[in-house]
């Protein structure tokens, strides 16, 4: 019982972090139907900026963890910002207009691209960094003791207000309308004078600032990055939100506590080595019977 | 006088086809021009083409006297001109309040909220709806959310493309009356894509024939209602 609780609550954890990457996917899905391959690359460069801030940031002596930790969110998601930006601008928007598989094969090479930067300008073996948010809860419950840390405390609460934040500016504002109507149809929105071009920039804009905080908490809770985690932490990202039913944003999020759950109590009950067997196998069987995912719609529209 | 819009020696391709070969159109202030022609004529296209999408590849359109031949679409559109497409292209996931103030998109809420109530007003189905999606809307109360989210934006020329397809006959009355209504108490320009030959005709001051991406006819709706050319070809049975 006290183990499950546990498990439950390492999952919720690392399913936050997986949601806040898989919204980039599923929003870039919904607005160019394409899948950017690179947008886990970017969570890893996130991560990288977050760990180039902190140090930045202790060596300056600044000593409050608090304030260290917000500039450090401000700083990596700007600049991951800048790099979704960038990735769009020159590797996927010369190919719009062109065949479909154009800017995938496009987005897997600037994946690759993204990859060996990291590699050679931040060496290839992996950076340890020492745990910020000592200490937390323990309860003791049958003789097993559930740890909830600070950390783990601090990932959910900035997810949720990350995602709040979020939700209130594609529900509630004229930029978050205008993303809203290129999603449901880019010819119209043009039509009625938007700049499409613009708001799919922001689209990636948007996302990349996302992936970097979700690259603070990956480093937050591991404490050991290299360049090679927006590969696997982007493929996981990429099946919540097919899990979850690619285009809906809560459905993102959805898939993202779904994988992050099935992963841990799969590692915690079976075996660690087939973690990634079982997320995999439960999106295909997921798939087999509800081919548009958890939150997903088949495109039936009245016409 | 010189054209509010006036299109010369216009043509336009989709990939390798030639969709419009050379079209000369002008549109003056305050007047319903329609354009009647057969499926695939290239009426939708002509349209479409004026708002840059697609680019004309020959000739020239202006618009208000400047070259807007070369904008881009979002461009074009912020001029005072919208449209009301082909097919509605209703947000069919935004509720029908939404889609009027996508309408309105970069102008001050204010003026967008009482634009709002004049389309209420022109359309009372619009407001009953206020909160539905559009995707659930009918077809005729689709038609007249284009329209209204069309002139959301305050235009001085309207695009309307096919108002009147696959609605009954009381609805198409009920949006042509409405459009007549607006040219007359507030100076609306209209170019008027239609199948109804019949009806658009009685409604516009003129008309154009468009066949096979040209124009094989100009003159005044009731000069183009009397040809027999026309009637044989656009009327008969029509209506």
């Amino acid at each position: 019982m006290a183990y499950a609780l546990q498990q439950l609550i390492n999952g919720v954890t690392l399913g936050m972090i997986y949601g806040l990457i898989a919204v980039g996917y599923t929003m870039v899905y919904g607005i160019i139907g394409m899948i950017n391959f690179a947008h886990g690359d970017v969570f890893m460069i996130g991560s990288f900026l977050s760990l180039i801030a902190l140090l930045g940031l202790s060596a300056l002596g600044i000593t409050s963890v608090p304030l260290a930790l917000a500039l450090t969110l401000l700083f990596a998601a700007a600049i991951a910002a800048l790099y979704g930006w960038t990735v769009e601008r020159i590797a996927y928007r010369p190919l719009r207009g062109s065949f479909r598989l154009a800017p995938l094969i496009s987005a897997i090479g600037m994946s690759i691209v993204l990859q060996n930067f990291a590699q050679v300008s931040q060496g290839a073996r992996s950076k340890p960094m020492t745990g910020l948010i000592p200490g937390g809860f323990g309860l003791t419950i049958e003789g097993f003791t559930v740890q909830l840390s600070y950390v783990q405390i601090s990932i959910v609460a900035t997810t949720l207000s990350m995602l709040a934040l979020f939700t209130w500016l594609v529900t509630r504002t004229s930029l978050g309308r205008s993303m809203r109507a290129c999603e449901q149809d880019l010819k119209m929105a043009g039509l009625l004078g938007i700049d499409t071009d613009r708001t799919i920039s922001l689209t990636f804009v948007i996302g990349a600032a996302l992936a970097a905080v979700a690259g603070l908490m990956f480093l937050l809770y591991y404490g050991v990055i290299d360049f090679y985690i927006g590969f696997i932490a982007g493929v996981k990202a990429f099946t919540a939100a097919v899990l979850g039913g690619i285009g809906s944003l809560p459905g993102a999020v959805l898939g993202g506590l779904a994988i992050g759950l099935i992963e841990t109590f799969w590692s915690a009950y079976f075996s660690t080595q087939y973690k990634d067997v079982a997320a995999f196998s439960i999106l295909i069987i997921v798939l087999i019977f509800m081919p548009t995912g958890i939150l997903g719609r088949a495109d039936v529209e009245k016409v | 006088m010189t054209a509010l819009l006036s299109l010369a020696g216009v043509t336009a391709y989709y990939g390798a086809i030639q969709a419009l070969k050379g079209v000369d159109v002008e549109v003056n202030e305050g007047e319903i021009v329609t354009l009647i022609g057969a499926n695939g004529a290239g009426k939708s296209t002509l349209m479409m083409t004026i708002c840059g999408s697609p680019r004309a590849r020959d000739g020239r359109i202006t618009y208000d006297g400047q070259d807007i031949t070369q904008l881009p679409t979002h461009l074009i559109m912020r001029r005072d001109i919208a449209q009301s497409p082909e097919g509605r292209r209703i947000f069919p996931r935004m509720s029908v309040y939404e889609n009027l103030l996508m309408g309105a998109h970069g102008r001050p809420a204010a003026e967008a909220s009482e634009t709002m109530e004049q389309v209420f007003g022109l359309f009372p189905r619009l407001r009953e709806r206020r909160l539905q999606r559009g995707g659930t809307l009918s077809g005729g109360e689709q038609q007249m959310l284009a329209i209204g989210r069309a002139l959301m934006s305050r235009p001085r020329l309207l695009l309307l493309d096919e108002p009147s397809l696959g609605l009954a006959p009381l609805v198409v009355r009920q949006i042509f009356g409405a459009i007549r209504e607006l040219n007359r108490t507030t100076g609306l320009t209209v170019l008027l894509v239609e199948q109804n030959a019949f009806q658009a005709l009685r409604l516009a001051h003129r008309g154009y024939v468009l066949v096979n991406g040209a124009i094989t006819m100009a003159g005044t709706g009731a000069d183009l209602l009397a040809r027999p050319e026309i009637r044989a070809a656009y009327l008969e049975g029509g209506h």
